[in-house]
Parts: C-alpha cells; sequence; structure tokens
C-alpha cells in the first residue's frame, strides 16, 4: 500500500532507484540532489556523492538549493574547486552516474538547456549548460529528469547542449565521445529508456494513472509502448524519508 | 596604499570608492564566486555607482553578480557556461531578458571549457584540450560574429577547435586561453600585503585570479600576513599576485560565504522578481545601488544589522541551519 504522492515525489524516488549502492554520483541543483540524498538514506548508502562546485563525498543534513551551497560540505571529504571536479573527477572517469535536466529531451536523449528558437535572438533563453554538457559527455551513464510535454519532447532539439546518443546507433561514437550516454529519462509521465545497439527509444513504464497512449500523445516522437508497464509507486518509507529527512523544509518538494 | 622607503608595497588595502575607479569601461574582467556564493557584490555595485560601460566579463557558473552588471547596463559581452541563483533565479532574469532582446554580445561554453580557458591563461598556455563538447551545438554554433571576432581584440579568434590527438589520434576540443586585464574575486581572508585564504570551495577564484594582470580582493576580514602565514598550507594567492584589498564584511550579500553567512533568501527572491523588467529593475538599482551612498547604507537598506544576524553562519558547519529558505 503506498500513501498518496505528488508527482515531483515519484519523479524523485524513481531517480534514486537509478543510483546503486557504492557509486560515484555528479548531482546538479534540484530533484538530482534530493535523489541522491534519498539513496544514501535507502537502498544506497554506500553511494558517494560530488558536486561540481567542489563539495566531495559529504555527509549533508540539510538540502542544498544549489550545487555551490555550503551545505555540500558537511562532513565531506574533501572542499575543492571546479578544477578537481571536471578535470580529475569527472573528465577523469571516476565518475559512475551523472544526472541531467533540461528544457528539452529528444528522441535520442539530447538535451538543450541554453535556448528555444533563434539561438543568436531566442523566444526563450536558459541558464545554459553549467556542468552539464559535460557530465553528459563524461559519466559513465546518465539520468535526466524532465517535464514531460509534447513542446519539450521534440524529434531533434532547438540546440543540443548535452550530447544524448546524437542520431542513435554509433553516432555517439563517431562523434568521439568515448563511453557514458543516457540510461534512462524519468519525465513527470513516465520513464524513457533506449534500445541496445540502435538507441531507439521506449516507454519503460508509465507513472501511475497514466496510459501510456497519453505519454505517447505528450511526445514528439515515436515510442515503442509494447514494454511499458507502471512506475512502482514510492514505499512509505521513501516518502516519510523524504519529506522528514531530505526535504523537511520544502524548498524543493513544496515548490512542485 | 602605503609603499616603504624602497618603493616597496607594504600594505595595499583601499577603499571600495577606490577599487572601483580601478575598473575602467571597456576593460577585461573575471568575477569570483560560484551562483550563489562569494561573489564581490558590494564591488561590483560600487562599479554600477561609477557608470562603469562596455565590460567584457567572463565566467563559469555566475548568478545574481553578473546578472547585476548586465542589467545595469555595465556589461557589453558575457563569455559564459552557467546563470542562475539556484532555486530563485533558475535562469538569471536579466541575462534570460537582454540575450532574448538581442541587447547583449554572448557565447556559451561547458563549465569544463570554461575552467580550461581560465586555467590556460593562468599557465600561459594559448589554449588548453577537453573531451567536452563534441557532438554539441557548444562547438557548431557560435554567439560572436565573424566580423566581432576579427575586429575586436578581447574576442578570441575562433571558438573553438577539433584536433586529433597526435599520439592516439583521439578527438579533442581546443578551447582559447582568457587572459583579463582585471579579477575581482570575495573572500574570507586576506592579509593588508594582499595574502589570501579561501574557506570551503574555492570554485575557480585561484584560475581566475592567476590569469588576470590585476586582482583586486575584498575580504570579510583583515588579517595579520604574520598569522596567514603561520598555516601557508591553507592560502591560496601569493601576496604578489594581488594589486589590492578592501575588507568589506557582508561584501558578498545577498550571496554566501562559507563559514561566515548564508544566502539571504528574502533578497535573492525579491531581486529575481526585480529583474524580470527594466522599470522594476531600475526601481531595484535606485533603492539598493545609487540610493545608500555606500556599503553601510546598503546592508541598512537590506535589513540592517538584526537582519544580517538571520543569516550568520554556524560554527561547525559554515552555513545556518535555521534559514528560512521558503519566502
Amino acid at each position: 500500500m503506498s500513501a498518496p504522492f505528488s508527482t515531483f515525489e515519484l519523479m524523485t524516488v524513481a531517480a534514486a532507484r537509478e543510483i546503486r549502492d557504492g557509486e560515484v554520483v555528479f548531482a546538479g541543483t534540484g530533484l538530482p540532489m534530493l535523489a541522491a540524498m534519498l539513496a544514501q538514506r535507502t537502498h544506497a548508502p554506500g553511494c558517494v556523492l560530488v558536486f561540481e562546485a567542489g563539495g566531495v563525498d559529504p555527509r549533508m543534513l540539510h538540502l542544498p538549493m544549489s550545487v555551490g551551497d555550503s551545505r555540500t560540505l558537511t562532513g565531506a571529504a574533501m572542499a575543492a574547486g571546479l578544477m578537481e571536479a571536471f578535470t580529475y573527477l569527472l573528465q577523469g572517469g571516476r565518475i559512475d552516474v551523472g544526472f541531467l535536466g533540461g528544457a528539452q529531451v529528444d528522441r535520442y536523449g539530447n538535451i538543450n538547456s541554453t535556448a528555444v528558437g533563434n539561438y543568436l535572438q531566442p523566444s526563450v533563453r536558459f541558464s545554459g549548460s553549467g556542468g552539464a554538457a559535460d557530465v553528459a559527455a563524461l559519466a559513465g551513464r546518465t539520468v535526466i529528469i524532465a517535464r514531460h510535454e509534447r513542446r519539450r519532447f521534440p524529434e531533434r532539439v532547438d540546440y543540443r547542449t548535452s550530447p544524448g546518443w546524437i542520431e542513435g546507433g554509433d553516432s555517439r561514437a563517431r562523434a568521439g565521445i568515448r563511453g557514458g550516454g543516457p540510461a534512462a529519462v524519468v519525465t513527470t509521465l513516465g520513464v524513457i529508456r533506449f534500445r541496445p545497439g540502435t538507441k531507439e527509444p521506449y516507454l519503460a513504464s508509465a507513472h501511475p494513472g497514466i496510459s501510456p497512449e497519453h505519454v505517447q500523445a505528450e511526445t514528439g516522437f515515436p515510442l515503442d509502448l509494447s514494454e511499458a508497464g507502471e512506475t512502482p509507486p514510492p514505499t512509505r518509507e521513501e516518502l516519510e524519508i523524504l519529506r522528514t529527512t531530505v526535504d523537511p523544509e520544502g524548498v524543493f518538494l513544496k515548490r512542485h | 596604499m602605503r609603499v616603504d622607503g624602497t618603493g616597496s608595497v607594504i600594505d595595499k588595502v583601499i577603499s571600495l570608492e577606490e577599487a572601483a575607479a580601478l575598473v575602467p569601461s571597456g576593460a577585461t574582467v573575471s568575477i569570483g564566486g560560484f551562483t550563489s556564493q562569494r561573489h564581490p557584490t558590494a564591488l561590483l555595485r560600487a562599479l554600477v555607482r561609477h557608470g562603469v560601460r562596455d565590460l567584457v566579463v567572463y565566467c563559469h557558473s555566475a548568478g545574481s553578480d553578473v546578472d547585476l552588471l548586465i542589467g545595469a547596463g555595465c556589461v557589453r559581452r558575457v563569455e559564459a557556461a552557467y546563470l542562475a541563483d539556484g532555486v530563485f533565479a533558475p535562469i538569471a532574469p536579466n541575462w534570460r531578458r537582454f540575450v532574448e532582446a538581442g541587447r547583449l554580445e554572448f557565447e556559451d561554453y561547458s563549465n569544463a571549457a570554461m575552467m580550461a580557458r581560465f586555467s590556460a591563461g593562468a599557465m600561459g598556455l594559448p589554449f588548453f584540450p577537453v573531451r567536452s563538447m563534441l557532438g554539441t551545438d557548444l562547438l557548431e554554433k557560435e554567439g560572436l560574429s565573424a566580423e566581432v571576432r576579427r575586429t575586436d581584440p578581447t574576442a578570441a579568434p575562433k571558438k573553438a577547435a577539433v584536433v586529433n590527438c597526435p599520439f592516439t589520434g583521439e578527438s579533442v576540443v581546443l578551447v582559447p586561453a582568457i587572459r583579463t586585464d582585471l579579477c575581482l574575486l570575495h573572500v574570507q581572508r586576506a592579509s593588508p600585503q594582499g595574502l589570501v585564504r579561501i574557506e570551503g570551495q574555492e570554485f575557480l577564484d585561484v584560475q581566475q585570479a592567476l590569469a588576470a594582470d590585476r586582482v583586486i580582493v575584498t575580504c570579510e576580514e583583515l588579517v595579520d600576513d604574520e598569522e596567514l602565514r603561520r598555516e601557508p598550507e591553507r592560502n591560496r594567492i601569493p601576496p604578489f599576485a594581488v594589486h589590492a584589498v578592501v575588507p568589506v564584511p557582508f561584501g558578498a550579500h545577498p550571496h554566501s560565504v562559507h563559514n561566515c553567512y548564508d544566502y539571504d533568501p528574502g533578497h535573492l527572491a525579491l531581486y529575481a522578481e526585480a529583474a524580470r523588467s527594466d522599470d522594476a529593475f531600475r526601481a531595484y538599482l535606485e533603492r539598493f545601488v545609487f540610493g545608500p551612498s555606500d556599503h553601510a547604507a546598503y546592508l541598512e537598506a537590506v535589513g540592517g544589522p538584526e537582519h544580517l544576524e538571520t543569516l550568520r553562519a554556524r560554527s561547525g558547519l559554515g552555513y545556518n541551519p535555521e534559514l528560512r529558505r521558503r519566502p
């Protein structure tokens, strides 16, 4: 039995379950920080967090509001900087899983967090890559978090900030990227994964109460629905930890 | 600034207004800190009051530091990876408005690429290789026009170049070095001679400082040089690389300074709202930048000592665990 939960809570739990115990996790601002803290307090107590601004392997007591927050330093192994985080830990190949968000996500898991419309004078300008393009290229695998609406899931993103499977098949390797790639896209409607080899997207699960057909209707490219199950709902324990330990103040939970 | 009998500088302490006067219009500038942390905002407000224009600003992940300069009309170009104030402004609002209206030159890189560019400048190299940007529009699309690249000496002739490694044949991306006229930093402690101690994350402050011709450091606390030299392993920038030092308590408000104070949620929310239109932002500047005659008056305008006390970091944590972050 499950208690009532919000879509944001369901997504956070689904994202947390992508983390395996003992992995080194590069966590960005927002939902990924909640997911990583939740994973540490449930099934992956040995996972290690790295923040791009320099917090390395903390034992956080309070939720940070961004990756540069002092809260990422409590009990940390190191307070370093961008040089250590990006050059040695990420580019050096020590990050197992990275989390990414974005305004647009396309058929092959490429992400736009730069601009919609004409790049030079866009209809909407976003924050920019930050470390996302680096994480997308260099982490062992990535998990993408996104709001699922048709205009945000186009066949091709307007601007490819962070590389996914590029154009499918072996195009990522041909672009010179050494490994990595998106493992899952956790959205407000379900979880999308990619076929080995072709890198074609399929719906792994739709969230409780959402039909696979509805997910397809909100997606601007064809999704294989043949294996779509239901996203397992959060357990009482996960919700309890999320609400009372990870974000009791509602810094993120109460904005969604 | 004081000089001894042999001409050596023995004291680099100057006022905020004197520091602002060291930044001419048209200068290339980098600003330390990261999103909502440790930016030299008191100095930036002084620059706005001085009417500096046409700055070329280089950063990696900026927040309402660079966004303030953009909104006040001080900036000609930004080369950056990211501009946002965490949960308070997921997109820096003036940045967004100015780019959408075509009112700002800009160039996008990733954080690792900007880190590499500053590192090259600090190391005296013309470029630095990164593995990022392959297969992205960061490589394919340019913000700066060919004409700007040809005619503006502050613009790199190329945004980036993909080359094959001469040893392995792998594709790597070369990004051009950044050297700036000035680097503006805010840190916890510095000595009057310019020795710098940074607590918490360094971000990219050291590389940015060493990639600049002149470094101006504002600090929470001025400390004896001898005291800092007792623990040299904790110091990050040598005095001979620093041009001037300005003691400014709460000099990064509304941003946080590890071990000193937290970010100010109320003010960051107020900023994010004001920066959504020209009129509201003009009113913000009147109230918090042009109105207060100096930094002390600014601190009064944002709530005075009683309010600032609520931001004070708790010893052992470096932030305030009681801070209310939901307005």
